[in-house]
């Protein structure tokens, strides 16, 4: 193992857009690959969270069972937790469902707009939880990067100033949806 | 003795900016006239003051009230800070309550770039919402032929209800219940769309700061609003009056 | 004009003596709701059944003060062998009547000469429950309406006001804004047309005591406006009434007909220049309406909600015409005070609070019901003596003083003297005198939650702070009442309290956090009780429940 910081991402309930335009850093990957080590995200082939990782950037807002004990999990094991784009700020679309009970989301899903093969599975998919809520209000995190998705740009700086051991002041580049 | 005079100019202080004001300008417009940004989301030029966001209130020396700029007149010695660090915090908070009460999903909203709440958010710099979303049942009213009202967009700033009432003469739109569960209404409670007294004018959607007043067959993103009108009628009308 | 008022009294003096044996029946709301209706028929019956009805007669009066005894029956009131029966039921009518020539009903007997009352000073309330509330005679004979002929004949508008500012009286609605200043400002401000209104829109929950003036003694509170009327220089008065005292509307409005017929309301009062006006506009409801801008928008026809201050009433009401409010209390205050002297007034109470203040006590307290005491009487005299002590004799935790707007005092303070400065320098205000007393069975923090949730949805809607973080703070409570808070609600909790107070437009949301202020100033102990702690052991608790960075 080398002495890089580790850096982690976890794809929770959002579209992966965030992954992408954490992809859309291009060549400046390489830049990031001499301050860090990726060593766990859906982007490499890795299955067990390590012990410790400095930092964690979550996609995705909180709804199913998987997602609750997942971030509990990162959580522990994350110096610095990072809520990247509006599905982890704010549960944005993920949440639009919290209006309807989660009879009536998988009724709609499954049922009412399945053309083939009728039901609702129950096994092998997370049960959904009540509501889809913004990872912040399962445990604390650290910075908030929102936007929908984040630019490139706006991940990549908040990932060198974490690296250089600062907090990134976001509140001036990003907003909600954009 | 009477005082045979009445002094109509007042001088006061703004952020320790020395401003001169005649007696019937407010803190808010002397702000603008003077470059000061203070923040609001339901004063609009041209419609009288309501005071409801809370987004504009100012310090005023020697007092530990707070007082809403867009409805607080110029004092000869007015000393007035505008944004004090627990000014800041204050207005986040509205923010935060804001965003907490309705559906805000600005990522899908069609004014998603163009929206006032949106932008506040990133000018007071709101990175997250600190309190639990409320999540309320709210129904499109899409029944109207040329526009939409989304409630899960509304900030209840009763722009519509004042421009329509006041520039139109319409009184098509009003507030319905109470506390969270107010509503902006057309007529008695009905469909936008059987509203008679709609003039189909568009004010109320152009004045709307969000997306919950919009114009049909607008994509993501695609709703922007122009309210340069107001000021422009409203001088007319003036000019006409004198 | 006097003599004409001291005719009616005579003549209504003359008619009290006929009858050697009076019998009184408390028909204000409190005993008509245990039947007393049913109780004075009964006794109607029985008088007539004893071939008495020469010599005795049956009155339904206004409140007697000890509801939680009623329905109460006064015989031979104001003299000193007055009996006062409790409990009275329609089968006890017989013998009450029988033994009004023989010894009284023991078993039915209250003592008067109780704490409750011996140690209670009345002014506002001194008719109530010795005059039918359907009578002006019996108000005239009284001395009522005397206030009124006195000020109009005999002292200038000046003069007037100059009384109620020696007198002290300050607003009896909560605030506790001298009343005399008010006046003045309302005198002094520009225009020909000026209103008067009286602010009876009651709506703390636990409180009825502006209910009870006017279902007791109307006139009074018409006499006060008259003057008010007189000294402002107004001629048209409102009462703003809630529509859930029907019957408080019902006798305001025999009143207002009868004064109206004697010439004490109406053109050319008393046969004077001065003219003087009253009708009722009825409230739907709404608690918010009785914060005096959003009252003014509802008698306006508007939607009643609050507008920033200033300008105020005084100077841009009613109509944007000058325009003085005064709640029932006060206004029923003014009459006393014009026919003794702002001094004599101002000799009760203490240095800045003086005269009287009426309490409906409320809650775990044996003696239920209104009471009205000097200021400065400690919180200990009004529960233990006063009040009985606390009902099923256990130990009063705290009282509730202010409703909505109030907070709550625990019993290590019972000996602070009741006055403006004293319950605001312990985190309560006076409010309009609702007193819910609170035994040790009470959980403070659903205290909290019940006056919470009353704020919320008695909210207008129109600012921000109230609307929306009314809802969060009771939903935060309600998590504590379940015992699902965390150390970060908490947080969330405090910061809103102090954010709402601080931004929101009108007193409604301003004071609202007041009883979770109060009760957590207290009773912190219990909130920290009522948590969850975290078990996940993930980092800095408080960190992200910041509600703004």
């Amino acid at each position: 193992m080398s002495n890089k910081a580790t850096l982690a991402t976890v794809w929770l309930d959002g579209c992966s857009g965030c992954h992408m335009s954490f992809l859309d850093i291009d060549e400046r990957i390489l830049e990031l690959a001499e301050l860090a080590d990726l060593v766990y995200s859906p982007l490499v082939d890795n299955k067990e969270f390590p012990e410790m990782a400095d930092i964690t950037l979550i996609e995705g807002a909180v709804s199913s069972e998987e997602d609750y004990h997942k971030i509990k999990m990162v959580r522990e094991h994350t110096r610095i937790l990072v809520s990247l784009g509006d599905c982890a700020v704010t549960a944005n679309v993920p949440a639009m469902r919290n209006r309807f009970s989660v009879q009536q989301v998988l009724d709609r899903a499954y049922l009412e707009n399945a053309v083939l093969n009728q039901h609702i599975p129950v096994e092998v998919i997370p049960p959904l939880r009540k509501l889809s809520v913004p990872v912040h209000q399962v445990v604390p995190v650290d910075v908030f990067i929102p936007g929908c998705p984040p630019s490139a740009d706006n991940i990549f700086f908040a990932l060198t100033e974490l690296l250089a051991g600062r907090i990134p002041e976001m509140r001036t580049l990003t907003r909600f949806g954009a | 003795m009477k005082r045979p005079f009445k002094t109509r100019i007042k001088t006061l202080k703004i952020d320790g900016i020395d401003v001169g004001a005649r007696e019937d300008e407010t803190i808010l417009e002397l702000a603008q006239e003077n470059g000061i940004f203070i923040p609001t989301l339901c004063h609009l030029e041209g419609v009288h003051d309501v005071g409801s966001c809370r987004l504009c209130l100012v310090e005023v020396k020697g007092s530990n009230k707070l007082f809403p700029s867009c409805m607080t007149y110029a004092e000869e010695g007015m000393e007035v800070i505008t944004n004090s660090e627990r000014l800041q915090t204050y207005r986040r908070q509205v923010l935060d309550l804001l965003f907490s009460e309705r559906n805000h999903v600005c990522a899908v909203c069609v004014s998603n770039g163009n929206c006032e709440l949106q932008w506040m958010a990133g000018k007071l710099g709101i990175t997250h919402v600190g309190v639990p979303y409320l999540y309320p049942q709210l129904a499109v009213d899409a029944s109207h032929p040329y526009y939409a009202h989304d409630p899960n967009r509304c900030i209840l700033c009763t722009r519509c209800v004042r421009v329509c009432d006041e520039i139109e003469g319409a009184h098509t739109w009003d507030v319905m219940g109470r506390g969270v569960d107010c509503q902006i209404i057309s007529d008695l409670n009905e469909p936008w769309g059987l509203a008679e007294s709609c003039t189909r004018c568009g004010k109320c959607v152009q004045v709307c700061p969000t997306g919950a007043l919009f114009t049909k067959g607008k994509a993501v993103a695609e709703m922007k609003k122009r309210h340069e009108f107001l000021p422009y009628l409203r001088s007319m009308r003036e000019g006409r009056n004198e | 004009m006097f003599n004409k008022l001291e005719e009616i009294a005579l003549e209504e003096r003359g008619k009290a003596e006929q009858y050697t044996h009076t019998i009184n029946v408390c028909t204000a709301a409190g005993c008509a709701s245990s039947q007393s209706d049913a109780v004075k028929e009964a006794l109607e019956n029985e008088v007539r059944n004893h071939g008495v009805e020469k010599w005795c007669r049956v009155r339904g009066t206004g409140c007697m003060g000890l509801c939680a005894a009623g329905p109460l029956v006064a015989v031979e009131p104001e003299k000193p062998d007055e009996v006062l029966y409790q409990y009275v039921k329609v089968e006890d009518a017989g013998d009450i009547v029988a033994s009004l020539e023989d010894k009284p009903v023991e078993r039915l007997r209250c003592s008067t000469d109780i704490p409750f009352f011996t140690r209670q000073k009345k002014i506002a309330l001194e008719n109530s429950g010795y005059i039918d509330p359907e009578s002006i005679e019996e108000y005239i004979a009284r001395d009522g309406y005397s206030a009124l002929m006195k000020a109009i004949t005999e002292m200038a508008p000046s003069d007037v006001i100059d009384e109620i500012v020696a007198s002290g009286l300050r607003g009896r609605g909560g605030g506790g804004y001298p009343t005399g200043l008010k006046w003045t400002t309302v005198a002094k401000s520009d225009g020909d047309t000026k209103y008067i209104i009286c602010n009876a829109d009651e709506g703390d929950p636990g409180a009825f005591m502006d209910r009870s003036v006017l279902e007791s003694d109307p006139h009074r509170v018409l006499e006060g406006m008259a003057i008010a009327g007189y000294a402002v220089g107004a001629s048209q008065g409102y009462v703003y009434v809630r529509g859930e005292y029907p019957l408080a509307v019902a006798r305001l409005k025999t009143a207002i007909r009868q004064a109206r017929r004697a010439n004490m309301l109406g053109s050319g009062i008393g046969g004077t220049l001065f003219n003087f006006h009253i009708d009722i506009r009825l409230g739907a409801g709404a608690f918010v309406c009785g914060e005096e801008t959003a009252l003014i928008a509802s008698i306006e026809g508007k939607r009643g909600q609050p507008r920033p201050r200033p300008p105020y009433p005084a100077e841009f009401g009613l109509w944007g015409k000058p325009t003085l409010i005064n709640n029932v209390e006060t206004l029923s205050s003014i009459a006393p005070i014009i026919r003794n002297g702002g001094d004599w007034y101002a000799q009760i109470g203490t240095a800045t609070s003086k005269g009287t203040k009426v309490f409906a006590l409320a809650g775990s307290i044996n003696n239920t019901g209104l009471i009205e005491v000097p200021m400065g009487t400690t919180i200990n005299d009004i529960i233990y003596e006063i009040g009985g002590g606390v009902s099923g004799g256990g130990q009063c935790k705290a009282i509730q003083t202010g409703g909505p707007s109030g907070g709550c005092i625990p019993a290590d303070y019972f000996d602070t003297p009741v006055d403006y400065e004293s319950l605001a320098k312990l985190g309560s205000i006076m409010g309009s005198g609702g007193m819910i007393v609170m035994d040790e069975s009470s959980s403070m923090v659903d205290v909290a939650r019940f006056f919470m949730e009353f704020c919320m949805t008695e909210s207008c809607g129109r600012c921000v702070p109230c609307r929306v973080g009314t809802v969060h703070m009771y939903n935060i409570l309600d998590k504590f009442s379940h015992h699902e808070a965390t150390p970060r609600d908490l947080v969330l909790l405090e910061k809103l309290c102090d954010m709402v107070r601080n931004t929101s437009l009108c007193g409604l949301g301003q004071t609202a956090p007041n009883p979770v202020l109060s009760t957590l100033r207290y009773f912190r102990n219990e909130y920290v009780e009522h948590m969850v702690t975290e078990t996940n052991g993930s980092g800095p608790v408080t960190k992200q429940m910041e509600v703004a960075q």
